[in-house]
């Protein structure tokens, strides 16, 4: 295929086989849907060996009511080739209150640092060997993770005095 | 007659004196809180220092004090009733989150506006943009005490919002670009009238560089401080000007080109060694650089003459009324359009501009009805501060001032 990306997405399948599970290029946006306990060496891969300097950005989407429940999205870019690529890695929900977990990809790219600060945050994703993994965006006291899809819209918070 | 006084004897003290006192000089690190409302910074935000006589040891910035759940709410409106959420991220600079969440729409559903419309959102894009970059710099000067550079930077950014205000009505939360088009063509007098604006504002632009660019005070708090390396930039994803002052020519709108930016000419200035003072002379070459695609949008403009700036598709846009109020069709199209709006195509997409700060990236996943599911805007300003602790790393106490300024955090984009 000639259309961008695509020839590190088939390096990415073939140097790493079991890694990617499913891959497409809707849109032209080169996507590979990796496995939760190859994201390390997927992302190390992709950093050393098919030249994407830059992390852009990492998010996550709560798709309640399937399995696996969330999505931890992170979207690269190669400056030396003009290209780009996304990674998704389906987490299922452990229920029961606890926190699903994946791999930080902090020590890789530093630019992961506040970026999975702000999905451990909005999702409650909890990343393993992440530096300093707290909430960013909203304060420690706040009850629940609301960008979840079972987080009403509406729900109030319990206020908080000032912290010294 | 006095007796004599022995004279003293430490039976501890070395010989050399400065080594001595240098040992028993005791001090220890001083945390300072900074903000979250403070004057000398622009946007809500909250450091936590730990100071070393006036030297940073550790930097700790909190964000989210602007914090208003903007992908929540997107996430439970219209595709349509996102756009004015996306007018209050960077508020200096509207237009081009418009435009990147308009486009980000457009790529789901395989659309693309028409010729007229591209060249108007190119040029009211770097209209913002020039406004921002102005922000950027007066703001910058004022905190470091110079008054008399702000107000032109801010009387030319005033012109700026007020073209805006003639293209689409109001000066700052724009709510100009549409899905499939714009609100509505430029006014009969604009180019004349912008033509005018842009004048005054070169002749600003030009008084700022008499006044501030070789200024000495301004240079020494400038020079060699907030530095940041290229390699540096690329780990922590830094764009934008920052980015380029570290001598990397990208810009998303060269090596992506949307719109029309491929049949423009403008070039991209770069920096050296990554400090303020670069970031500063790159912002200034780019407020250049627009003002031309803006003069070039106008040229343009004018010769494709009149034209529809809207795309004709029942999807995106509202029936003509004069239909509406006689056929049977386009008034339930009409209803149906003002109350849901379009259904996106179930799938993702994730679609990136240039914004004044850096890349702003748009991520939507839609499942094919009227809401989406998801709503993630990648914003320059969080990706960007967030190395700044250790841009300032053992500097100063004082160069915090013009590096966050020339970081240029928008609280609203920041904290979404």
């Amino acid at each position: 295929m000639e259309d961008f990306g695509s020839a590190a997405l088939k390096r990415l399948i073939d140097d790493i086989p079991g890694a990617v599970t499913e891959s497409h290029a809707y849109l032209g946006d080169v996507t590979a849907i990796v496995a939760v306990e190859k994201l390390g060496d997927v992302m190390l891969h992709l950093r050393d060996e098919l030249d994407f300097e830059m992390l852009m950005d990492v998010t996550a989407v709560d798709y309640l009511g399937r399995e696996p429940r969330f999505e931890v999205v992170y979207h690269l870019y190669s400056m030396a080739n003009n290209q780009r690529i996304r990674i998704k890695v389906g987490l299922a929900d452990p229920g029961s209150g606890a926190m699903p977990e994946i791999a930080s990809v902090t020590d890789l790219y530093p630019s992961a640092n506040w970026m999975e600060r702000e999905v451990f945050d909005m999702y409650g994703i909890r990343f393993e060997g992440h530096p300093d993994l707290r909430r960013i965006l909203l304060y420690d006291e706040f009850e629940g993770h609301p960008l979840r899809k079972d987080y009403p819209k509406e729900r109030r918070q319990p206020l908080v005095g000032p912290r010294n | 007659m006095a007796q004599q006084q022995p004279p003293l004897h430490f039976p501890d003290r070395p010989a050399d004196l400065e080594e001595d006192f240098e040992r028993d000089l005791h001090t220890e690190h001083q945390v300072l809180n900074m903000g979250p409302s403070h004057p000398a910074t622009h946007g809500t935000v909250k450091f936590l220092i730990e100071l070393d006589g006036e030297n940073i040891v550790n930097l700790d910035i909190q964000v989210g004090y602007l914090h208003r759940g903007f992908e929540k709410e997107c996430e439970s409106g219209t595709w349509y009733q996102a756009i004015p959420y996306t007018d209050r991220l960077n508020y200096n600079s509207a237009i081009l989150a418009n435009i990147g969440y308009v486009m980000a729409v457009e790529k789901l559903l395989g659309i693309e506006t028409t010729e007229r419309c591209q060249w108007l959102r190119v040029m009211s894009g770097e209209i913002s943009r020039i406004a921002d970059h102005l922000t950027r710099c007066g703001a910058a000067c004022l905190e470091l005490a110079a008054m008399t550079p702000f107000l032109y930077g801010i009387e030319a950014r005033e012109l700026s919002w007020d073209m805006l205000e003639m293209l689409c009505g109001a000066r700052v939360t724009s709510n100009y670009i549409r899905i499939g088009g714009v609100k509505h063509d430029m006014p009969r007098d604009f180019p004349a009238t912008a033509k005018d604006f842009i004048a005054r504002i070169r002749q600003l632009l030009v008084d700022f560089d008499d006044v501030i660019t070789s200024n000495r005070i301004f240079v020494d708090r400038l020079k060699d401080t907030g530095v940041i390396s290229k390699e540096e930039c690329l780990k922590h994803a830094v764009t934008g000007p920052i980015l380029r002052s570290a001598g990397v020519p990208f810009d998303v709108r060269k090596a992506n080109p949307y719109l029309v930016y491929d049949q423009i000419d403008f070039d991209v200035p770069i920096g050296e060694v990554g400090d303020n003072y670069d970031r500063y002379l790159v912002c200034a070459e780019e407020m250049q650089q627009s003002l031309r695609i803006v003069e070039q949008c106008l040229a343009h403009l004018e010769k494709i003459g009149p034209g529809p700036v809207n795309l004709d598709d029942p999807r995106v846009r509202w029936p003509a009324k004069g239909k509406v109020f006689n056929r049977m069709e386009e008034l339930i199209q009409q209803f149906k359009s003002v109350t849901e709006g379009p259904r996106v195509p179930a799938g993702e997409g994730y679609f990136a501009i240039e914004s004044a700060n850096g890349e702003l990236g748009f991520y939507l996943v839609s499942d094919g009805s009227a809401v989406p599911v998801k709503v993630r805007c990648r914003p320059p300003s969080f990706i960007n501060l967030a190395p700044m602790g250790e841009m300032l790393k053992g500097a100063l106490l004082a160069d915090l001032i013009p590096t966050f300024d020339f970081i240029n955090m928008i609280g609203g984009e920041c904290d979404r």
